[in-house]
């Protein structure tokens, strides 16, 4: 136990000394999520459009004041004739162009399909798939306000559950969290193994008689500890300023964190076997880690939205389920009974690993 | 008092694949002895001694080193040894006093032994000044005392020394070599791998390892005579050449 402590205390010591280290553990999670949340966001306001009006009458009139009044738009051009759309969007300046067509009012009075054509710039296909989604939502109200809804076609009511605002935040914040914890856990903890590896004070050590397990826990027992201050403090954030709901249970919460953690730890020692140097430990939890759980979690892209094959891949990603649990718990208030199959999930995936692990530590003794 | 062995190896050998790195090597060494341990790169030094430190288990063979087996009781074996690598292995951003007091603290060493041990040793290496400084700030020189230090700061009854003074000049070599003498003195044996001949010099027993055997082995005086040799640069050329 006391050779356990002077170890703990070492590596405590090692963290406090660096300032790369700090700034990456308690610097960046601040820094992260602030910007996540008020900087980049999903929600479009403002986006710049040009309109081609044909018909010019009080419909299209009216139809262009609701598009301009719903605050999504800003009506930056009026053209003057199709060929004017490509140049409006080569400018850059406009991201949609709606068409009205000629005759617009006419029709619409005589009940005769008038009809809109949108145009997107689809170089950016999130923005432009969103942008067509409120334009089109704005002028289904505008059809029923002038009373045309088609007999056919049942009129559509969407309300946001747990997140009626559509706020992106909600997202973001698990998905930050979710991510630091990750290079936290795994990164640092590989690269500080890897450290000593490089130093030559792994020889030091593996001949002193600390057990190879005292060792393991030394390294992994400060960053567990640390991980879970950066959990609360991303958490803190989230709920005072961003005013994310907390549905759910805080002791299921920090513990499903817990579980999280623990496999990313694993998934560092893991890594730390294979890299003998900082660099490598780096690099491989950059690549073999950050980037997949950044990109195949459903952070940012929608894990339904992608091919097949990364679908499957997506799976054994941790990252993916935990945003999962985050995201059950704090906004739909979910007890351990909704979320056992990703939890279950997460506690193979930390056990097969683990198991790894042990005998990849072994064979290094032998 | 009796001859004691403090490292009695019997056809040790270690394979890694088909490659045979220690070659059923044998030998014994004894208490308070400086043993030198010599070789060319790759002749199988590091991995001998990874296994007489308990850090390798042999493929046949074993060794009993400090009294235990160094495959069966390795956890009793490490309490008994010290190691000082070639890297002089301490912690960059921790002060003097701090690498000494962990080296202390997980050899097991009560609060108050470490702190009157790194008295003592700041002490004699004329180190007080500098026990507040980090380690990245000292020269090299200086680092290698204390890491020989840290190294022997729990008494172990055998250090082992990987090429403890590669990339070290003359003088401090000279230097260093008194701080092993008085190691020795103090009932440590000292086993210690270099590639320097005329350290060999300083050793009281020499073996020379080429290819996983021991070629060679004896004083100082019976190697020269045994091959006609007036130094051990001679002496080497002929077992390796």
């Amino acid at each position: 136990m006391k050779t356990f402590f002077a170890f703990v205390t070492k590596e405590f010591k090692h963290i406090f000394r660096d300032k790369r280290t700090l700034i990456i553990l308690f610097g960046m999670p601040v820094v992260l999520v602030i910007l996540f949340g008020f900087a980049i966001t999903m929600e479009i306001n403002n986006a710049s459009i040009a309109v081609l009006d044909l018909s010019h009458d009080s419909y299209s009139q009216k139809l262009q004041n609701k598009i301009s009044a719903s605050g999504y738009f800003n009506i930056e051009d009026a053209l003057m004739s199709y060929s004017d759309i490509e140049k409006a969007f080569g400018t850059g300046k406009i991201k949609l162009a709606v068409v009205i067509e000629d005759d617009f009012g006419k029709k619409l009075i005589n009940r005769n399909n008038p009809s809109i054509q949108i145009v997107t710039d689809a170089s950016d296909p999130n923005t432009a798939n969103i942008l067509s989604g409120y334009l089109m939502a704005i002028i289904q109200n505008f059809n029923r306000e002038q009373g045309i809804v088609p007999a056919t076609l049942p009129e559509i009511h969407t309300r946001m559950l747990y997140n009626p605002e559509n706020k992106s935040v909600f997202m973001f914040v698990p998905g930050v969290m979710t991510i630091i914890l990750m290079l936290v856990s795994a990164m640092m903890t590989s690269i500080t193994i890897a450290r000593e590896k490089e130093l030559g004070t792994m020889e030091i050590l593996l001949v002193s008689p600390l057990r190879p397990v005292v060792i393991t826990l030394g390294k992994v027992i400060p960053y567990l500890f640390l991980s879970l201050i950066n959990a609360i403090t991303i958490l803190l954030l989230g709920l005072f300023v961003f005013e994310m709901p907390m549905n759910g249970s805080y002791l299921l919460l920090l513990s499903e964190v817990f579980l999280f953690v623990l496999s990313s730890l694993i998934i560092g020692l893991l890594i730390s076997t294979v890299a003998d140097s900082q660099q490598t430990a780096m690099l491989s939890s950059m690549m073999g880690l950050m980037l997949p759980s950044i990109l195949l979690s459903g952070f940012i892209f929608p894990v339904s939205s992608m091919p097949v094959i990364l679908q499957y891949i997506s799976h054994i990603i941790p990252a993916k389920w935990f945003i999962i649990i985050i995201k059950s718990i704090m906004l739909k208030g979910a007890g351990l009974e909704s979320i056992g199959f990703e939890t279950g999930i997460l506690v193979t995936i930390t056990l097969v690993l683990g198991i790894l692990t042990v005998k990849k530590f072994k064979i290094r003794l032998e | 008092m009796t001859e004691e062995n403090v490292i009695i190896a019997k056809e040790l050998t270690r394979t890694f694949g088909k490659f045979t790195a220690v070659n059923h090597i044998s030998f014994n060494v004894k208490r308070g002895e400086i043993f030198g341990f010599l070789g060319a790169n790759g002749a199988g030094k590091t991995t001998a001694i990874k296994m007489l430190t308990g850090i390798l288990s042999s493929s046949s063979g074993t060794a009993v080193v400090a009294g235990f087996d160094i495959n069966k009781q390795r956890n009793k074996l490490k309490e008994k040894i010290g190691y000082m690598s070639q890297k002089f292995s301490l912690y960059e951003d921790l002060t003097l006093k701090e690498n000494i007091r962990f080296y202390g603290g997980i050899y097991g060493l009560s609060k108050a032994e470490i702190i009157r041990k790194t008295g003592e040793m700041t002490e004699r290496l004329r180190l007080k000044e500098i026990e507040n400084t980090l380690i990245s700030e000292i020269p090299l020189g200086w680092k290698q005392k204390i890491a020989f230090s840290a190294a022997i700061l729990h008494h172990p009854k055998i250090v082992f020394l990987d090429e403890p003074t590669s990339g070290v000049d003359p003088i401090t070599r000279r230097q260093f070599w008194n701080l092993i003498y008085e190691a020795a003195a103090d009932g440590i044996t000292v086993f210690v791998t270099t590639h320097y001949m005329d350290e060999a010099e300083y050793c009281d027993r020499i073996s020379i390892m080429t290819e996983g055997h021991i070629k060679a082995m004896g004083t100082l005086r019976e190697l020269l005579t045994k091959y006609d040799s007036k130094n051990m640069d001679e002496v080497f050329k002929k077992l390796a050449g």
